[in-house]
């Protein structure tokens, strides 16, 4: 086979993995097909957020809910989260085109992505709790309704992807790095980066944008 | 001509024949788009029964040509036609639209009227006359009217077809439409929007008179009863005009007229959506828990209402 | 107790129960269609219990991945619904026969029927017949073996199905929404609608919706990368360019729904201010939000029936399509305008005349490339040996009446016009204007035209003929009053009216709906006398029309690999050349085992667990819901978890099954036209030997 060395955006397995990297093609493209519309779920949720913005109804606004530092120590567990995950998927790739190559480090970057996922989702949480405690729920006003629909769904999307992580985990210790768990994980790879970038969308329109 | 046009229409009720130049300029569009778009739609429906027949299998004699597949002089002609009728409609859309934009001040001196749709009726309410009806309009001839427009409750939408086309109205907005008053007579409105189980019934009449019958009319409600807070809050009950006659204990084809106590109402009515509080279903006109002794109007408004601009 | 084992469920909810203690008209009809849920309930297992069918059901059908399968599941849950849709749009029409000043009907029944009938008509009977469709056409057109992601492809008809389910439920338990199938709040917010039906719809609007978001992924991905070798973009057949379009708009326009659907639940589940009334809320980001996805929507349902028409423009004039660069340039304008317009839909919202000019404008645009379109079929037709099977009758009707559904569109795109009849039965008339011509008649030449290739036999053209006609005229007796009616002033979704110059033609539109449900019965009719005459019918060889691409290449059914070996494809209409050639039944010199992936029921699975959730969800049935939901989520797990093993077949076995019918092929001398429709049309069909002159002496 003389397959070319990217056949899909983003990590390609490469023309060593043989059928596998082959296989990836079909299997990737779709899924970015799917990330294009759940990109257009979050535009709409952008969308109605901006539409929020001086909708506070009397109450509480970004000035009186917002804390940056908490909001930068959740930027900076994703941000190390893509790295970790980048780890997990560089490990598959360059080791795992043999038969015998060990697990281990793929499970631990894995693993560490799930933890720093979770260290994200702890902060957001606890920020949401402080925002309850000041009466900032979202029944309180259209922009409170956006601002926890908008952040929630991307919370929604981090969790998903944390269970997703153990699921493939799971699987690898059961069936090995196969060519269904590299598509898996090539999948979540996209999934994973995919929330960072929402995020970044999130931290500077919503959070930087809402201090300015 | 147009004028003794309108006069002979003038108790018919709908957009086919108008009683007010608004609702006729806007027929008239209606109908040049249906010659000019004939240009384009007329081949085809001319083409096709006579295509159909004679290349149907069982005529010998006609041609076949099977491989044919393109040609540069009829793709011109195709890719053209439909042009050149859209390109004449367009700029048709952009002058009439910018012509009959109902958010256009038509006159200096115009009647303004404050509506506000209620479940399942209208309230007209003439600031500077210090008057209110349900579900009538009264307006002077030939006089050009501007109607501010917003509801209690659900999304409305208000239509004078003889008169001039739709507008929705929303609660805590306000909406604009102007238009002309034609001769002297009786056309319908309406509600356009789905609003529920008494929608059909919410209708009203429009009534054009003289400029003196109009200061009359306007004079002798001066003496009618006054429409303040609490008769407000039982006119915002749910329910048709003939159910809300019977709930105020009135015979049913009496009308509705009042003398507007309440100068602020209309802006008290927008208030209700921006006080900061939630509102309660029982404290909301047009709900089934709707309570008139719970939905007392905001005294003042804690934020302006939000109005909705004409850029 | 009930409060937390049943949520908001009592027996007071059961429409029989309700209609035996008030037992009124609007009580009598509602409990008789519901009743028909029980009945049905308990009558279909039985009768599957009792012939045996049950296994080959749940093992040929439900477990299937077989794309022509999924397909057919589709289309049967397109044809139940309609049952139901047409019911209703014809109740409505006998009830507007009788309301001036009142009528058969209570407001509350009838506000549940344009209900139902517009959500089950747009997201159960249109969106399943064309994704059916599509799901049957596109990977034997394409010479693919199935579809880029069969599982997918499964759990997505499930999708449809569970919100297909939650639709029919509301009719026996609980009630339906009253506003409208677009929803508007705040009259669908928790405060003006409080109970079940704005909840029912949420659901099954918003499982359907995901369920569409999937297919439009997996068509999309089949359409890119499982092209046969040799099949470019610029020779795929004009069935599979509306396909791809439509992928496109499913993959991007779906989500503007589901956010609709999330956003106005979570306004009446959580109390959130998105749609309401008070404390910021605004409605106009809900309408804007649903035309997103409702215009082009539209285009979803219209494209691939110009597909179609394309495909029976030509293979019934036996000639090449007119204009293939420059349809496939209009269909690609129609996609991306598709997306430019949404706002035509509310000029009357008080926005400037000059966005309102702009929208107008822009609408006016998809004209040009439609129109064009309607000149490439007649140029098709222009010069054809034009037979006057079904499908061609359809595109008959299709050409004028659509046309006038294209004309009423322009009036419509006009804000100055539009002030007038925007909520008027003009505009209802518009609409079913361009779906019935447009979308149902597209599918239903579809339906005549592909049937032979799924099941193996062919329609009777006669019953075939005659439905096609009561269809046609039973939407112009039915609909042309209407555009009067909306002239005349009036409103949509009025219960009744006052004028009684209206009422000659709500009974005229009334005998039109009575027309339409003749029309609805003979396409049963048909179907069913078929199939009691399917030995006849039956077209085994693969290619009753003498059509021109690919998946008449493949016997009647296909296998279930569609094809023995994958087609090369060097010309457009890749059958026809083949055919020309000589090479259409060749011999294979080799053949290769053939990997398929095995049946399952993942789908059912998440169907089932879908519904669950969707009915717990609407009756505030807590543990239920949580049931359902850790159930939705427990099966995709399970299902990567387990071991994976493809099917394979041998290339022995396909040889034989292969060779079996090439040769047949080969031996079988074709029929002529005048055969076309007779028993002896054992699919091999070829042209006249007046056409054979002809076309030698083009060449």
């Amino acid at each position: 086979m003389n397959s070319p060395p990217k056949l899909h955006p983003g990590l390609n397995l490469g023309p060593a993995h043989g059928d596998d990297h082959e296989a990836a093609e079909n299997s990737i493209f779709g899924f970015w097909v799917f990330m294009m519309s759940d990109l257009v779920t979050f535009g709409m949720f952008f969308a109605l957020y901006a539409t929020a913005l001086h909708a506070t109804a009397g109450g509480p606004g970004p000035k009186d809910l917002f804390d940056l530092s908490s909001v930068a120590w959740q930027t900076g567990f994703l941000l190390v989260s893509s790295l970790t995950s980048g780890l997990a998927l560089l490990h598959v790739k360059t080791h795992h085109h043999r038969s015998g190559a060990a697990i281990g480090p793929m499970l631990f970057w894995l693993l560490a992505t799930v933890a720093l996922g979770g260290l994200f989702l702890w902060r957001e949480i606890g920020d949401f709790q402080a925002m309850a405690a000041q009466g900032a729920l979202p029944t309180r006003s259209n922009w409170l309704s956006s601002l926890w629909a908008l952040v929630g769904l991307h919370g929604l999307h981090v969790s998903i992807g944390m269970l997703w992580a153990l699921v493939i985990a799971l699987g690898v210790l059961l069936r090995g790095v196969d060519q269904r768990w590299k598509l898996t994980l090539l999948r979540w790879g996209v999934f994973w980066h995919f929330l960072d970038i929402v995020w970044i969308a999130i931290f500077s329109f919503v959070y930087l944008g809402g201090l300015r | 001509m147009f004028v003794s046009v309108f006069h002979l229409l003038a108790t018919a009720g709908n957009y086919l024949e108008p009683v007010g130049p608004i609702a006729g300029t806007e027929r008239a569009h209606l109908i040049k788009v249906i010659w000019v778009s004939m240009i384009a739609i007329g081949p085809a429906l001319l083409a096709t029964p006579l295509i159909l027949w004679r290349y149907r299998r069982s005529n010998a004699r006609a041609a076949y040509t099977p491989k044919w597949e393109g040609n540069r002089l009829l793709e011109i002609i195709m890719w053209g036609v439909p042009i050149a009728v859209v390109t004449w409609l367009s700029l048709h859309i952009w002058k009439s639209t910018h012509q009959l934009d109902p958010y256009r001040p038509l006159a200096e001196e115009a009647i303004t009227v404050q509506v506000v749709g209620l479940d399942w009726k209208w309230l007209f309410l003439y600031p500077d006359q210090g008057v209110a009806l349900v579900d009538e309009l009264i307006v002077p001839e030939g006089q050009a009217v501007h109607l501010i427009l917003t509801t209690d409750t659900v999304m409305q939408s208000l239509q004078i077809p003889a008169l001039a086309g739709q507008m929705y109205a929303m609660p805590g907005m306000t909406t604009h439409q102007w238009f002309f008053a034609g001769l002297p007579g009786e056309t319908r409105g309406f509600n356009a929007q789905f609003t529920g189980l008494g929608f059909s019934k919410q209708e009203f009449v429009v009534k054009t008179v003289t400029q003196a019958g109009f200061e009359e009319a306007m004079a002798s409600m001066q003496s009618a009863p006054p429409l303040d807070e609490a008769t407000y809050s039982k006119l915002a009950e749910r329910g048709t005009p003939t159910e809300t006659k019977l709930a105020l204990g009135i015979s049913t084809d009496a009308t509705l007229r009042f003398r507007l106590a309440e100068p602020q109402l209309f802006a008290r009515v927008l208030g209700r959506y921006h006080t900061g509080q939630p509102l309660a279903s029982e404290a909301q006109p047009g709900s089934a828990d709707y309570r008139a002794e719970a939905a007392a109007l905001p005294a003042a408004m804690n934020t302006m209402p939000m109005h909705h601009h004409h850029d | 107790m009930t409060d937390s084992l049943c949520g908001n469920l009592t027996w007071d909810s059961i429409m029989l129960v309700k209609a035996w203690k008030d037992p009124n008209v609007n009580n009598l009809i509602t409990a008789g269609a519901a009743a028909m849920i029980p009945v049905g309930a308990l009558m279909v297992p039985l009768l599957l219990l009792w012939t045996g069918w049950w296994r080959p059901l749940f093992r040929d059908w439900l477990a299937s991945v077989d794309h022509k399968k999924i397909g057919v599941l589709y289309i049967a849950l397109a044809v139940v619904m309609l049952f139901r849709g047409v019911v209703e749009g014809t109740l409505m029409r006998l009830h507007h026969a009788t309301a001036l000043h009142g009528g058969v009907l209570s407001p509350d029944h009838f506000n549940q029927l344009f209900t139902t009938h517009g959500t089950t008509m747009i997201f159960f009977v249109a969106m399943p017949l064309i994704t059916g469709l599509m799901n049957v056409v596109i990977p034997l057109q394409l010479g693919a073996r199935d579809v880029a992601y069969p599982r997918l492809n499964q759990i997505g008809f499930w999708l449809t199905a569970s919100g297909g389910f939650l639709i029919t439920i509301s009719l026996l338990i609980g009630q339906f929404a009253t506003g409208g199938w677009s929803a508007y709040p705040a009259y669908t917010g928790s405060i003006f609608s409080p109970g079940v039906g704005v909840d029912y719809w949420l659901l099954s609007v918003g499982l359907s919706g995901i369920g569409s978001t999937l297919s439009g992924v997996n068509f999309a991905v089949t359409l890119y990368k499982l092209r046969a070798p040799g099949m470019t973009f610029m020779r795929m057949p004009l069935f599979l360019w509306t396909s791809l379009c439509v992928s496109i708009l499913l993959v991007l326009i779906m989500p503007p729904l589901t956010v609709a659907c999330i956003t106005l639940g979570l306004d009446r589940y959580l109390g959130f201010h998105f749609y309401t009334n008070d404390l910021g809320g605004n409605l106009m980001n809900f309408i804007n939000l649903f035309w997103m996805f409702g215009h082009p929507e539209v285009y979803i349902l219209a494209l691939p029936a110009y597909g179609v028409m394309s495909e029976v423009a030509s293979t019934f004039s036996a000639k090449r399509l007119y204009g293939y660069p420059s349809i496939v340039v209009a269909t690609m304008c129609i996609a991306v305008l598709s997306f430019l317009v949404w706002l035509h839909h509310f000029f009357t919202m008080g926005q400037s005349a000059l966005v309102n000019a702009v929208f107008g404008i822009a609408t006016l645009i998809i004209a040009i490339p439609t129109g064009m379109k309607v000149y490439d079929w007649l140029a098709t037709l222009w010069r054809g040996r034009i037979r006057f099977t079904t499908p061609m009758i359809y595109l008959c009707g299709f050409l004028v009446l659509f046309v006038i559904g294209g004309l009423t569109g322009i009036i419509l795109a006009n804000p100055t016009i539009d002030f007038q009849v925007h909520n008027s039965l003009f505009l209802v008339a518009h609409f079913h204007n361009v779906i019935i011509p447009g979308v149902v008649f597209g599918m239903l030449a579809g339906l005549h035209y592909w049937f032979p290739k799924v099941f193996g036999f062919r329609l009777l053209e006669s019953w075939g003929r005659t439905t096609a006609w009561l269809w046609i005229v039973g939407f112009s007796v039915t609909f042309f009053p209407l555009y009067v009616a909306g002239l005349m002033g009036m409103r949509r979704r009025a219960v009744d009216y006052a004028d009684p110059a209206i009422q000659p033609y709500m009974i005229v539109a009334a005998i039109g709906s009575l027309i339409l449900c003749l029309a609805f019965l003979a396409l049963l009719g048909t179907i069913l006398r078929s199939i009691l005459l399917r030995k006849q019918l039956a077209v085994p060889l693969g290619d009753p029309w003498d059509a021109r691409t690919l998946e008449w290449a493949t016997p009647c059914p296909p296998p279930e690999y569609n094809f023995a070996v994958l087609p090369e494809v060097t010309a457009r209409d890749a059958f026809w050349e083949a055919k020309e050639n000589g090479t259409a039944y060749a011999p294979v010199e080799k053949y290769e085992d053939i990997h398929l992936p095995p049946p399952t029921y993942y789908g059912l699975w998440i169907g089932a667990f879908a519904s669950v959730l969707g009915f717990a969800v609407v009756w505030h049935i807590g543990w239920l819901s949580l049931l359902g939901l850790l159930g939705s989520i427990a099966v995709p797990i399970a299902y990567a978890l387990l071991p994976y093993r493809e099917i394979i077949l041998p290339a022995a076995e396909v040889q034989k099954q292969d060779e079996a019918w090439r040769c047949a092929a080969r031996e079988t001398d074709g029929v002529t036209r005048d055969e076309e429709a007779h028993a002896t049309n054992r699919g091999l069909a070829k042209p006249d030997e007046l056409e054979i002159e002809f076309a030698a002496a083009e060449r």
